[in-house]
């Protein structure tokens, strides 16, 4: 080094004294050790997202998988006919309507009987009340209603335990903590344990997560009604947003001239694909619910707004396949005659089908989890009956999710993320079916 | 000066040198593969200090892979896998201690299509001195700068406008901007990838006038596929078809009296 | 008739139509009336399209119309004095809507008594299963009489209409289908027409979107001023008192504040974590490591934000309250402008990986090949000339994200809080433009308060922005990209 050092930096180019570039330290080793770090950096960042992505993927599941279990107390119910039906009218309509207290009474008669409390020992049978569902009323009186032939029977029943006592069974809840500060007290325990030993008490899958509507009782809750909201919106999109962009695209693509107004069309779809979807919700309430007055919260008009949401993620892709398409098809169609508009319903179309459709259900699952803007036109209703038609008021599931996430209760939370796992699970599902069909039906020009 | 003998099946045809010059680069069976398909089926020669070698041959011949091996170029190419013996100055250049970076230190490369950095002239000169450290001053590195476009006669058309960017030279002007580029590191050896097929005549007897000037001081292996250019250029020429190096020898022999038939037919047009 | 049966009934014609059309041609071809100029079907369509568009076309516009013809009788039957109050009309205009509902459910001598004042319209509704606010006042029954008979008077109309311009295209075009008739050109230019009205989708939209937003908007700014909106550093728009004049204050900057320091965490997430896993992932992955790693952040991308809002409220709201804020003494909310921004640093990461990894990989290879030729390490190389080179993709990447950031608006929603200050301690609740948004518009709505309709004026705000940074992002990508085409 000292040797290159003086000699003059001209010889080191040319001149009989060429300096070899072999005798000269080029600082190889620290060099190497910037390289090593850069590099370690690039494998810290990508460590980092997937950590991210697991600790995202186990803070919800670790929440969330107990809650497809439920506490449920089976008794036998005496569907005592003095009490349904008093005045000895049994139809739906009379079971409906009366004091709705007796069917309360029908529950202590038969947790009495499952819990051998001794009658007059009020306290002791309120207590056991406690661990019933406060909708058992409402559920028993629903459940005659519907079959007005179970008036006079003896059948067991299974009830839904109370959120507490649902989170004490699967341990979140726990006993060893002071009795002040417990939600489950010790009476509760003893009552508890009394209808476990006897099998009355026991956890089992939770369909009605899955059938019921919003409640403000967690353990009545379900995605039911929310998921019959999102499946209506889905169909409203893919029913508009595919035609509506395929012919887009299509004109763009195929037949409009290459001139300003294709352009700024260009830059206007690029454009709304990165506008807030909050954007796509003012002017959904605004257009839809201000001006053309369609129902509010109505699954109709979610499905509108996340039409224009999707639109420009799917005008991209079905342009993207359109493109992809070779040039030597649209040639080979024109030659044999065809006529323009022919040769791309026939032959381009056709071809350029499975990256439409990929593309379209990427939009859909898009649509699927978008929350912002079905809050703006009021898809934030508290909805218990199921939605017969679009019209109907409905939520979906990203809004129930987002619900019960501002419930302060600890059983909703689990079901916040029970309800984001089922979300995640349809996203996966129209994801792998996404890239499914683009393995199948994948052609290499 | 002794001709090194194939050692795979294939048997190359060899003219000795009549200078005896010291040999630079000494390789022996190379045999290239990138995944299945075998590119070069074992290429043995010698290449000879401070003169142009040329590797003539139809494209597909594997003369470039050939030469991409002489800098390792190949390994930043997924799947290429290089087997056989290459000495620089008797070290194995594919030998696990030695460095890579060193290597390409030594063994600078100018490519087909002229890629000078999106820098300006001076940065882009400037470069590898940067990198690798040979500059110890601001003055230092001016000189070496001026220095190396001096030495490709590039100097007297950008020394007004040193600090605008490389790639708003024209063709010829960037091709050369890219051989000073490589000379700022003082190199030994030199490849030239096809350097002027993307050149224009007037361009190409410019770079053709620098590589015959440059020869004083650097080894410089061409890879061409005009045989003029090979004709003008050359002292050695060697003749590659279908990944076999078939004859090897002084250019003017080469050129007037080759020895094997193939060659023969190539240079004289009727295949290629 | 319904619109829905309208509908079903254009439907029914228009096939009879086609098949009326496709049958007609065939007949005529095999009586030898020469042959035809295009294929069966093409006549079916014709005369499909005839039947169908001028129907559809009469029955959308007529939809479109009624509610401003409804809303012009009402209008024009109420009192001057009630006109003169110009910021209760609308509130004026639904009350008759809801009367005119409920004189639609009474009975005829219900009706009867309730003109001549012997039961209160109110209680006669509530019968009926319609409760009201306030009580009927006179006026509003002779309004709402006249709206219910406007209203039934145009759907007849509507009616005729429709079933008349059925009967006149379906009539009109089998009488034109000849075999010389050029059925396919036709046709194929109604189709065309068709694609051009769906690519013209867009456009619409985004003219929705500026018309909606600035109507609602400049009804706000013509209560609340423009410079004590954007330059107003209090927001506080509590709901008037009724008859007070006092409206609260709508100021802007706090809003933009926490938006800004919540998308600038974002980026300090997002921008070195995307950008070097980007890098690693064009550079040194192997295409084993890239084949599954790729996909797995990308997965990242295609969470909705909803589910990054509950993972930030449950999970890194506490663990900073409790870890970090609270030992500090610098915050007791698990509502703060950390949690928000990490979590959406998070949610952005892959957006800032993929774009860059494109631009990266768009660097030409010549570029890389000629700094390694000459000896650079790969870390050189990538430092010094492919990320110089691909500087201005990443900067146009970036801004996307930017843009993304600011418009994000369940995770802030969820995590961010609402109170509305300006401070830097990045342990504090704040909110955002989007989270106002969400809070102005949900619950009871009345669109006439500058409390709601200042939402509009965010929204318009917020559009400007991302539309700014998005022209700007998209156009630096587009120039760069065509810089190495």
């Amino acid at each position: 080094m000292t040797e290159a050092a003086s000699s003059p930096p001209a010889s080191r180019i040319g001149g009989t004294d060429v300096r070899k570039i072999s005798k000269i330290d080029i600082g190889l080793k620290r060099r190497y050790a910037a390289e090593r770090r850069f590099r370690t950096y690039g494998l810290l960042a990508v460590t980092i997202a997937i950590c991210f992505l697991v600790a995202l993927f186990g803070s919800i599941v670790s929440r969330g998988y107990t809650a497809f279990q439920q506490t449920r107390i089976s008794m036998i119910v005496d569907f005592d006919p003095s009490i349904i039906a008093p005045n000895g009218d049994r139809s739906a309509a009379a079971v409906m309507s009366g004091n709705a207290f007796r069917f309360d009474d029908l529950i202590a008669a038969s947790l009495q009987k499952t819990l051998e409390i001794d009658p007059n020992d009020e306290d002791a049978l309120y207590d056991g009340l406690d661990l019933l569902s406060k909708g058992s009323a409402p559920m028993l009186r629903s459940m005659i209603a519907a079959d007005p032939s179970l008036i006079g029977t003896k059948r067991s029943v299974d009830f839904y335990a109370t959120g507490d006592v649902d989170a004490f069974i699967k341990g979140s809840i726990r006993a060893d903590i002071p009795e002040s500060q417990r939600l489950i007290k010790d009476k509760h325990i003893v009552l508890i344990e009394k209808l476990e030993k006897e099998g009355a008490l026991r956890l089992a899958f939770n369909t009605g997560l899955f059938t019921n509507g919003a409640s403000t009782r967690p353990e009545m809750a379900g995605v039911g009604v929310a998921l019959v909201g999102s499946l209506y919106m889905m169909l409203v999109v893919l029913v508009l947003s595919l035609p509506l962009g395929v012919a887009g695209s299509i004109y763009l693509e195929e037949f409009a001239p290459k001139n300003r107004w294709t352009d700024l069309i260009e830059v206007n779809i690029n454009n709304l694909a990165a506008v807030p979807s909050i954007v796509y919700g003012l002017l959904g309430l605004a257009v839809f619910i201000n001006f053309a007055h369609l129902p509010r919260s109505a699954s109709l008009v979610g499905g509108l707004v996340l039409t224009l949401t999707t639109l420009p993620t799917i005008i991209i892709a079905t342009r993207a396949a359109l493109k992809a398409v070779p040039p030597s098809i649209r040639e080979a169609g024109l030659g044999v005659g065809a006529s323009k508009m022919q040769t791309v319903f026939h032959h381009v179309l056709p071809l350029a089908m499975p990256g439409v459709l990929t593309g379209t259900i990427i939009g859909l699952a898009h649509a699927l989890g978008e929350t912002a803007p079905l809050l703006m036109i009021g898809m934030k209703a508290f909805v218990v009956e199921y939605p017969t038609t679009p019209f109907d008021p409905a939520t979906a599931l990203p809004t129930q999710i987002y619900m019960w996430a501002t419930e302060p209760e600890r059983a909703f939370t689990e079901r916040t993320s029970a309800a984001i796992i089922v979300l995640l699970a349809f996203l996966l599902a129209m994801n792998s079916l996404a890239i499914i069909l683009r393995r199948a039906f994948e052609r290499r020009w | 000066m002794s001709a090194v003998q194939a050692t795979t099946a294939f048997d190359t045809v060899r003219t000795p040198d009549p200078a005896n010059r010291p040999i630079k680069i000494h390789t022996a069976s190379v045999k290239v593969t990138y995944g299945q398909k075998e590119a070069l089926h074992g290429v043995s020669i010698d290449i000879p200090e401070r003169a142009v070698t040329a590797f003539i041959g139809p494209s597909g011949c594997g003369k470039s892979t050939f030469l991409r091996c002489i800098n390792r170029m190949n390994d930043t190419i997924a799947g290429a896998r290089v087997e056989g013996t290459i000495k620089l100055d008797d070290q194995d250049i594919y030998d696990p201690d030695l460095d890579v970076v060193e290597l390409r230190a030594r063994v600078g490369m100018v490519f087909q299509k002229p890629n000078p950095f999106p820098k300006s002239i001076f940065d882009n000169v400037a470069y590898g001195p940067r990198i690798h450290g040979l500059a110890r001053s601001k003055a230092d590195l001016e000189e070496i700068v001026v220095t190396s476009l001096q030495k490709a006669s590039l100097f007297n058309e950008v020394k007004d406008r040193l600090n605008e960017p490389g790639t708003g030279l024209s063709g010829g002007q960037q091709q050369r901007l890219c051989i000073a580029r490589a000379i700022a590191v003082s190199p030994e050896v030199i490849l030239m990838d096809e350097p002027c097929s993307a050149l224009d005549p007037i361009a190409t007897a410019k770079v053709e006038e620098l590589i015959d000037e440059l020869r004083a001081n650097f080894t410089i292996v061409i890879v061409t596929h005009s045989m003029q250019q090979a004709a003008r250029v050359s002292q050695r020429t060697a003749f590659f078809h279908l990944g076999h190096l078939i004859e090897e020898g002084p250019t003017d022999h080469v050129f007037t009296n080759p020895l094997e038939q193939r060659t023969q037919d190539y240079i004289t047009g009727r295949f290629g | 008739m319904g619109p829905l049966w309208l509908l079903a009934l254009i439907a029914g014609l228009s096939f009879f139509g086609f098949v009326l059309g496709r049958w007609k041609s065939v007949v005529l071809s095999g009586k030898g009336r020469g042959t035809l100029a295009a294929r069966p079907g093409y006549y079916g369509a014709y005369v499909l399209i005839w039947t169908a568009m001028p129907a559809l076309v009469i029955l959308v516009a007529l939809s479109i119309a009624k509610p401003f013809l409804i809303e012009h009788t009402v209008r024009a039957n109420l009192p001057a004095q009630v006109l003169a109050n110009s910021a209760q009309l609308s509130l004026e205009v639904s009350g008759v809507e809801q009367v005119a509902a409920g004189l639609k459910l009474v009975t005829p001598e219900e009706l009867e008594n309730i003109r001549i004042g012997v039961v209160s319209a109110r209680s006669v509704f509530a019968q009926h299963g319609l409760p009201l606010g306030g009580d009927v006042k006179p006026y509003q029954l002779i309004a709402a009489g006249a709206l219910n008979l406007v209203s039934d008077g145009l759907d007849t109309a509507v009616d005729a209409a429709v079933v008349a311009a059925l009967a006149f295209g379906l009539i009109f075009a089998f009488v034109r289908v000849k075999p010389r008739l050029r059925a396919r050109n036709l046709v194929e230019n109604t189709v065309l027409v068709l694609l051009i009205a769906a690519s013209s989708v867009a456009i619409l939209t985004t003219i929705g979107i500026v018309l909606s937003l600035l109507f609602q908007a400049l009804q706000f700014f013509s209560m609340v001023s423009p410079a004590s909106f954007y330059f107003g550093t209090v927001w506080d728009p509590r709901f008037a008192a009724a008859g007070s004049t006092e409206s609260g204050q709508f100021g802007f900057l706090p809003l933009f504040w926490g938006t800004l320091y919540i998308s600038f965490f974002a980026m300090v997430v997002a921008v070195p974590v995307g950008l070097f896993s980007a890098i690693y992932m064009a550079e040194y992955a192997t295409s084993k490591v890239r084949s599954v790693a790729k996909p797995l952040i990308e997965i990242l991308a295609g969470i909705p934000t909803i589910v990054y809002g509950f993972f930030a409220l449950t999970t890194v709201g506490p663990l900073i309250r409790d870890y970090i804020a609270m030992p500090l003494g610098l915050g007791t909310s698990g509502n703060n402008v950390l949690t928000a921004g990490l979590v959406m640093g998070i949610m952005i990461i892959p957006y800032v990986s993929s774009l860059s990894d494109d631009i990266i990989t768009a660097v030409p290879r010549s570029m890389r090949d000629g700094s390694l030729a000459l000896g650079a390490t790969r870390s050189e190389t990538m430092r010094l000339v492919t990320l110089p080179a691909a500087l201005p993709g990443v900067v146009g990447a970036i801004l996307l994200a930017v843009s993304r950031a600011i418009g994000e608006t369940m995770i802030v929603v969820l995590a961010a809080g609402v109170a509305a200050r300006a401070s830097l301690n990045p342990f504090a609740e704040m909110t955002t433009i989007t989270v106002k948004i969400v809070n102005q518009l949900t619950g009871d709505l009345e669109f006439t308060s500058p409390q709601t309709l200042v939402a509009f004026a965010l929204g318009i705000t917020l559009f400007v922005i991302t539309l700014g940074l998005n022209v700007l992002a998209l156009t630096i990508v587009r120039k760069y990209r065509e810089q190495y085409e």
